[in-house]
């Protein structure tokens, strides 16, 4: 990020140097920095009642609703791991946290079941295919309402910040669908190599 | 049919949850309002957190802009680009999404401010902004977090993720709007 960044600058300045357009560089660059004060703040209305509404649903224990509700999928998606196994516990968790927008819930989760899938690998340090299977469904957005993105809209001043909600569904479902489809068949295409024989000494 | 559904679904989902969580909350005998309040306070610190990101994403593309390389940028790719329906504003999503949470936030403000929150461009960068993860981030911390050195198929599979929400947001966009 910091390459592409930096990069970005250079390009700008580089390309208004050609231009002769470099007096304009200042105005922008100071206007862009207080414009995105103004919309960072704009924010904080929205995404202070989306998460006092989400703790609300935590504490509801509607993350946990949710994961007994996954749990017949999820057994499907990860047929290698024991289903009284902790780490499925926490794949469940850790996938209903995401879907309802948990991000600092989810993660947490995510971690302790991809350090429990580790347990069950045979070769340590070398990704099993519940390991790949549970980043790429990381990866693939899987919450129902953008909220982050539903703020930035009302704070820009959209007539309608809403009306993505509905596309945003289908792109994710379609993003999270595929991420499936992709590490099933590239671990079919790729098995993991068997156990190393125990070293015997 | 599959816009009706979808405009309800975007029309209903937040006063939806904004009745029912209570709602079930108070059901179940949580201190509802304590709860909530809780939450909210957090709202302000996610403000603050994203603004350092907001300012260096909004001042490069606001120079590339000033510059005149977005423009240069957007008439050389125009040709490629145009055909898939994404506009010269949203290619900066492309690249930053999967390497920057607060950066893809980032671009889509500078979107909303350029183009407009309604427009074609503003609608489309909201749904990939939504529909998709910053992949990079999420495998380090997984990946890391187990001492998982050797990643697979885990890279690949999550890129063509990204690539089909991608994808699948303009298709959706233009289906709908």
């Amino acid at each position: 990020m910091g390459v592409l960044w930096t990069g970005l600058l250079l390009l700008a300045i580089g390309f208004a140097a050609a231009n002769g357009r470099l007096a304009a560089l200042t105005p922008a660059a100071l206007d862009a920095a207080r414009a995105a004060v103004t919309l960072a703040l704009g924010l904080a209305g929205v995404m202070a009642l989306w998460l006092g509404l989400m703790r609300v649903a935590e504490e509801a224990g509607l993350v946990r609703a949710l994961a007994r509700a996954a749990r017949p999928l999820l057994r499907r998606l990860f047929p290698e791991v024991p289903p009284e196994h902790p780490a499925m516990a926490s794949i469940l968790m850790n996938v209903a946290a995401n879907v309802l927008g948990l991000g600092n819930a989810a993660t947490p989760f995510g971690v302790k079941a991809m350090q429990e899938l580790e347990t069950l690998n045979p070769r340590p340090g070398t990704a099993t295919d519940a390991q790949a299977l549970l980043c790429a469904i990381n990866t693939a957005s899987l919450q129902l309402v953008p909220a982050t993105v539903l703020a930035l809209r009302a704070a820009a001043g959209s007539q309608a910040p809403g009306e993505i909600i509905g596309p945003t569904i289908v792109a994710s479902a379609c993003g999270a669908v595929a991420a499936v489809a992709a590490a099933k068949v590239l671990a079919r295409l790729r098995p993991l190599p068997p156990a190393p024989p125990a070293e015997g000494r | 049919m599959l816009r009706a559904a979808l405009d309800a679904l975007s029309v209903a989902a937040v006063p939806v949850l904004l009745a029912g969580v209570p709602l079930v909350a108070v059901l179940r005998r949580v201190k509802v309002y304590p709860a909530f309040l809780d939450g909210a306070k957090q709202g302000f610190e996610t403000a603050v957190r994203i603004l350092p990101a907001l300012v260096a994403i909004f001042v490069a593309l606001a120079l590339l802009r000033a510059s005149g390389a977005l423009d240069a940028a957007a008439g050389a790719l125009s040709p490629v680009l145009e055909p898939l329906g994404i506009p010269a504003s949203v290619l900066p999503m492309i690249l930053v999404r999967p390497l920057s949470g607060g950066g893809a936030l980032g671009v889509v403000g500078d979107v909303l401010r350029s183009e407009g929150a309604d427009s074609y461009a503003g609608r489309l960068v909201s749904v990939m902004a939504g529909s998709t993860e910053t992949t990079f981030y999420v495998l380090a911390v997984y990946m890391g977090a187990a001492g998982i050195a050797r990643y697979r198929h885990a890279l690949p599979a999550a890129l063509i993720a990204d690539l089909v929400g991608f994808t699948a947001a303009i298709i959706v966009v233009q289906l709908m709007f």
